[in-house]
């Protein structure tokens, strides 16, 4: 793949790669850092459990807080997968 | 008493050193390259790693490392009479803990899940208004003046307030609780008695509050922990009160220690103050990353078997001194460790622990500590320590400035 590090995956000229986000249940011991960062992708429970919002579907213009809310976890509960919508 | 000075940090570390209260980042960073997990036979005995790593690896094996004693040993024993005096009263206060930071699962499962709600991110949100109007009133209260001591006069004044408005007890008494706070955590780790005096108070009051409780019920933490329910069953009440020992005494000194370190590194970064006021949006990572550079809390765990850790052979009944400070300065996991970067992008510091025990005040601490330094900065845009070498720090198992002197134009 050419392009810059980050840059979406060029699937086949007819679909657009649609980038998704997870959160693990079992990991998150809730940090609360994916939501108090990006409300916009993620909830948390009254437990702080985090869980991710809209299917995970992530907008366009939210993948680099995506990118972040994976590498702000400190449990690495949160993970992101790019597929063909 | 005298303290042997420390000749290898390796294998005879001291956490009460005068050196390493004042400035433990290089010793840290000594060790994390040339023994990842020193050891000590100070204090009862110890080891501690550094590594970012390991603190995970161990924090996340509750099965090898219980939390049932999260303190290391206090030196000494209480003198006899204290005892004595314990054991009378012991009926009243038998192993009561602090749950669920001294649980491990099973209990800790329910134990946490009772405590974290009135916690989480949304529930502290109420708190947010009166903490405000509490910060802006102490610093109306010291601003003409042109100096004030940072951690006296301002850090150590918001956390006992906070606390006892959520316990539902009288402001009144939060200079009473931080008097036996520091007895209990701070100068009671060195003086057994202080420790024992100061725990003794702290469980009479409670207990007189959940009597107090009992029979005017309100709305508060309290009131919450006695009326909720467990599997259908009420919470015991030497439950309630182990719970509100452990909000009472995890959420005053942690919390004023975070605020005070913030302010002495305020007060030495111009640079900071000012893009904190021209980009209060920063606000949120700038508090991470004040946490991550002086997280101020060092959990200890007790081995449960006689085990292996990275070479490192340790016996049932060991004691590891969790130094999640030291891991968030790893240079392994992040970039700069030691520079204070306001916007810092990646960062998933451990200020809070990791795994299980993760410190059920997150949400409020941060609450604290943004409200506070945003009501700092609001009145007093710049500002100097008065002595860099007068700055006194708490040493243990908490670190924070103690007598910090602060003066501004």
């Amino acid at each position: 793949m050419v392009g810059r590090p980050g840059a979406r995956p060029a699937l086949d000229a007819d679909s657009v790669a649609v980038m998704r986000v997870r959160v693990d249940a079992e990991k998150c011991q809730g940090h609360n850092r994916c939501f108090a960062r990006s409300p916009e992708l993620f909830d948390v429970d009254e437990l702080g459990n985090a869980h991710e919002l809209n299917d995970g579907v992530v907008p366009p213009e939210l993948e680099d807080e995506a990118r972040i809310a994976v590498k702000n976890c400190p449990e690495i509960a949160i993970s992101i997968s790019e597929e063909a919508d | 008493m005298a303290i042997k000075p420390v000749t290898d940090w390796k294998t005879d570390y001291d956490i009460f050193a005068k050196e390493y209260k004042k400035n433990p980042f290089p010793i840290w960073d000594e060790l994390r390259e040339e023994c990842p997990i020193a050891q000590t036979e100070r204090w009862d005995g110890s080891f501690m790693p550094t590594r970012y790593e390991d603190l995970v690896n161990i924090a996340r094996d509750v099965k090898r490392f219980s939390s049932r004693d999260v303190l290391v040993a206090q030196y000494g024993e209480p003198s006899e009479e204290m005892e004595l005096e314990m054991e009378e009263r012991n009926e009243e206060f038998a192993n009561v803990g602090a749950p669920p930071i001294t649980s491990d699962p099973p209990v800790h499962t329910w134990a946490r899940r009772l405590l974290l709600p009135p916690f989480s991110i949304k529930s502290v949100a109420r708190f947010e208004p009166e903490t405000r109007e509490l910060c802006r009133s102490l610093v109306s209260g010291f601003v003409d003046k042109g100096r004030a001591d940072g951690a006296v006069d301002y850090a150590q004044q918001i956390p006992p307030r906070v606390i006892a408005s959520m316990l539902g007890f009288p402001k009144e008494m939060s200079g009473t609780f931080t008097e036996w706070v520091r007895g209990f955590l701070e100068l009671g780790l060195t003086d057994p008695d202080l420790r024992q005096e100061s725990a003794r108070s702290i469980f009479e009051y409670l207990y007189a509050q959940i009597e107090e409780h009992k029979e005017n019920p309100r709305d508060d933490l309290i009131g919450y922990l006695l009326t909720a329910e467990v599997d259908g069953e009420p919470v015991p009440e030497a439950h309630v009160l182990g719970t509100c020992f452990l909000v009472l005494l995890a959420g005053i000194d942690t919390t004023w220690s975070s605020i005070g370190s913030a302010i002495w590194h305020l007060a030495q970064n111009p640079q900071d103050c000012k893009r904190l006021i021209e980009e209060p949006e920063l606000m949120p990572s700038a508090v991470e990353e004040l946490l991550r550079a002086y997280s101020p809390v060092t959990m200890a765990r007790v081995v449960t078997e006689d085990t292996e850790y990275a070479g490192c052979p340790m016996s049932e009944g060991d004691k590891v001194l969790m130094n999640f400070p030291a891991a968030n300065r790893d240079p392994r996991k992040f970039t700069d460790p030691d520079k204070v970067i306001l916007d810092r992008e990646e960062n998933p510091h451990i200020a809070f622990g990791v795994g299980i025990h993760r410190c059920a005040g997150s949400n409020l601490a941060r609450m604290e500590m943004k409200v506070a330094i945003e009501e700092w900065l609001a009145q007093i845009p710049e500002c100097r320590l008065e002595d860099p070498e007068a700055v006194t720090w708490s040493g243990g198992q908490v670190r924070g400035p103690r007598l910090m002197q602060i003066v501004w134009p």
